[in-house]
């Protein structure tokens, strides 16, 4: 129910005021004609404080994550896309079935209310083309230069309702076929693009989406998945290291079969990056046994986001827990973990 | 990628590892140093070591611009920031490589310091212009490729009359660190060197600017051949092959290998842009190399007053090497990154020591995240997807 204001918020001209943050009628309306509008969700738009929810039969899963990216934004996105499909992606890597999200807002004084209004409607664009719903929230504002415009926290709830599934990160073995869902570097490139001290043009968009459509034909096809991950700040390479040491075992790749676009590759040479950790944000990196891999493989390529997967790789015995790769020269090198900040908030 | 891909074709590297396999003599051993920190990081980036026969030695050189730069330089750079309050713009890898007290500009940052990262000299430049009431110091450092762009800046500050504006300059010359490697006891043979040293991978992007000609002493007074090297495997490789002919030939020879970008004479506009706002200083110590004379510029009495060091007044710190680092004997090549005791223990990327572990072109970095399998102690290095045996 649309609760009744003498005069509507300008979204034009309008900026956030401390007042919007401050519990008073102001905050409701704030929250009334910019977030429920937005997100049309009934569970939000009782008002209570808490959402009462109903979950289907299976194990639960829950995650949660900030966003603090600049630009808020960029080519292929914007912060309130983002701030949705990066928490589903963490859900939906378990198996899980997203289903829904909280959103936590800690807005600075003075963002145009235009911008704000903006975002969540990208995030419940977002939501809706993920099929999970945004059904409880939190607004905050801090005095102009407490933060950078906006930040956003969201939380996913979802459930695994296939008991056969059992995808962690601790489970590669020795002789697992590595899989990535497509170009890896995209979204750091993009976003890089754009940066103020870097602005170069290229053609990349950033790959931002949500992949739980992409992983339930996965495990649909394949229910026997060991691990899946998305490879977000510290791209591939940050990936790979996390699952070797958490499983105790090696991974050996090799450069040829990395999928990467050329403007990336372009775009990491000039800049002196190492496109395997350039952030990704609509992308993952999945370990299945050898025998599953053809079928995961052809499973990935038939949904519209894994058309570019590729077997990269497979899990070894290493007791130093190495992520080694054969070069395109056929040489070989180590993979590591990025070391000191490259890209300062990316998402 | 046009430029780029031709110079990493798998089959002409395999080609040309061939080549060097077959044009090695059993009895000969080539120590080949590559003077650039950007061949050490193509190396250990692509693997190359593994394409090149036992007899054929890598050996990295003081060429990586972070790590030469001594302690007392940065301690320098760090007081301009928490005793001059300005704003010191610096490339960033300078920024996590620990000067005296093991304190970095990073941390300088953190504790409310103003130091901005950036990616070229005009960033800097446009630093100044945007707080006209603040102090803005670039932190220049490198060799003869930065130091143009270096020059353009003040250039273009002069142009704007940008008074807040100056350069702390640690430009070094790479001449003169080669002639003082070659000249030093560790390579001496009259003093039982202990670093063989039978060739020069030389310098690329450095040579696009100097050119072919400074290398020419080198080859003709130590009987050394140079073969001026691009940054791509393949020109590497190739490079390795020419100087393995030239050794078994018994010549030494200035060989241009990167003959797509260097010319014998170079980049004459602007060796005439740094001749006319630099003059050489007396001596300039260098991390590994010690004091080296005639090795480093500073702003000549025309252009004196874009240099930080007089507008600040700022003292020669003196600087501690952090105990037990060998990045000095790293950077001679006396010691490799694994003779280090603090190598992958107290020093790693994450929490270098040493400045040889914070630049990627730095021998220790390079070898720690590319390659450092080599010292599996388990026998299982040879594990690659797939891995076919390289010729």
């Amino acid at each position: 129910m649309r609760r009744p204001f003498p005069h509507p918020l300008n979204l034009s001209r309008g900026m956030v005021e401390m007042s919007h943050g401050a519990g008073g009628r102001a905050m409701i309306q704030l929250i009334d004609e910019i977030f429920g509008a937005a997100f049309q969700d009934p569970t939000l738009a009782r008002g209570d404080d808490q959402a009462l929810l109903s979950l289907p039969a299976g194990r639960v899963v829950m995650t949660t994550d900030g966003y603090v990216i600049t630009p808020r934004v960029f080519p292929g996105g914007d912060i309130g896309s983002l701030a949705v499909h990066g928490t589903v992606n963490d859900v939906a890597m378990s198996g899980a079935v997203p289903l829904y999200l909280s959103a936590g807002f800690i807005l600075e004084e003075g963002l145009p209310l235009a911008d704000l209004d903006a975002i969540a409607r990208s995030m419940a664009a977002a939501a809706r083309a993920a099929g999970v719903s945004v059904v409880t929230g939190d607004t905050k504002v801090v005095e102009r230069g407490g933060c950078d415009g906006v930040f956003i926290t969201t939380t996913g709830v979802g459930v695994i309702t296939d008991d056969r599934l059992d995808i962690a990160g601790d489970r590669a073995r020795p002789g697992d076929a590595i899989l990535v869902s497509g170009t890896l570097g995209d979204h750091g490139v993009a976003v890089m693009s754009q940066r103020e001290n870097l602005a170069f043009e290229t053609p990349i968009l950033s790959d931002s989406a949500a992949l739980n459509g992409l992983v339930a034909d996965m495990v649909a096809a394949v229910p026997g998945i060991r691990a899946m991950r998305d490879p977000t700040r510290g791209g591939l390479a940050a990936t790979l290291n996390e699952l070797a040491h958490q499983s105790g075992v090696g991974m050996a790749i090799r450069e040829a079969d990395v999928p990467l676009k050329p403007a990336v590759r372009g775009a990491c040479e000039l800049l002196g990056l190492d496109p395997l950790t350039v952030p990704n944000e609509g992308k993952l990196v999945a370990i299945c046994p050898p025998e599953h891999a053809d079928a995961l493989l052809r499973a990935m390529r038939s949904h519209p986001l894994g058309q570019e997967a590729a077997v990269i790789g497979r899990v070894v015995e290493n007791a130093e827990h190495f992520v080694q790769m054969e070069t395109l020269l056929g040489g070989r090198r180590i993979v590591d973990w990025l070391a000191g900040e490259q890209l300062p908030r990316i998402c | 990628m046009k430029y780029v891909d031709e110079y990493r074709d798998a089959a002409l590297g395999r080609g040309l590892a061939r080549a060097i396999v077959a044009a090695v003599r059993p009895e000969t051993r080539y120590n080949l140093m590559e003077f650039c920190g950007g061949h050490t990081h193509a190396i250990a980036r692509h693997g190359l070591e593994d394409l090149l026969p036992g007899s054929v030695r890598l050996i990295h050189g003081p060429g990586c611009p972070v790590c030469v730069l001594p302690v007392g330089r940065l301690d320098m750079a760090i007081a301009l920031v928490r005793e001059h309050g300005v704003i010191l713009c610096t490339y960033g890898d300078m920024m996590r490589v620990p000067g005296s007290g093991g304190t970095s500009l990073l941390q300088v940052k953190a504790e409310g310091g103003d130091v901005r990262m950036v990616y070229s000299t005009l960033d800097a430049v446009a630093v100044a212009q945007a707080h006209p009431d603040r102090a803005v110091v670039f932190f220049a450092i490198g060799f003869e490729t930065t130091t143009p762009p270096t020059a353009m800046a003040v250039t273009r500050a002069e142009a704007l009359d940008l008074r807040n504006f100056s350069v702390f300059c640690n430009h070094v010359l790479t001449p003169a660190a080669i002639q003082s490697l070659l000249d030093s006891p560790d390579v001496r043979d009259l003093d039982g060197g202990s670093v063989p040293l039978d060739g020069f991978i030389g310098p690329a992007h450095v040579s696009t600017v100097i050119g072919a000609r400074p290398y020419a002493f080198f080859a003709e007074e130590y009987r050394k051949p140079v073969v001026i090297t691009g940054f791509e495997p393949l020109d590497v490789l190739q490079a390795v092959l020419m100087l393995v002919r030239q050794i078994n030939d018994g010549r030494a020879e200035v060989e241009v290998q990167y003959a797509r970008a260097v010319t014998r004479r170079g980049n004459e506009k602007a060796q005439a842009l740094v001749a006319g706002m630099f003059d050489l200083r007396k001596v300039f110590a260098w991390r590994g190399l010690g004091p080296v004379p005639y090795s480093a510029l500073t702003f000549n009495t025309r252009y004196a007053t874009w240099d930080a060091e007089r507008r600040f007044a700022l003292p020669d710190a003196a600087g501690r090497d952090p105990r037990g680092c060998d990045c000095g004997a790293i950077l001679r090549g006396v010691k490799e990154p694994r003779d280090c005791r603090l190598f992958g223990t107290a020093c790693t990327p994450e929490k270098p020591v040493g400045a040889c572990m914070v630049s990627s072109e730095g021998a220790c970095a390079a070898y720690w995240t590319h390659g450092r399998f080599r010292d599996a102690r388990h026998g299982e290095d040879r594990q690659c997807a797939d891995h076919s045996p390289t010729p």
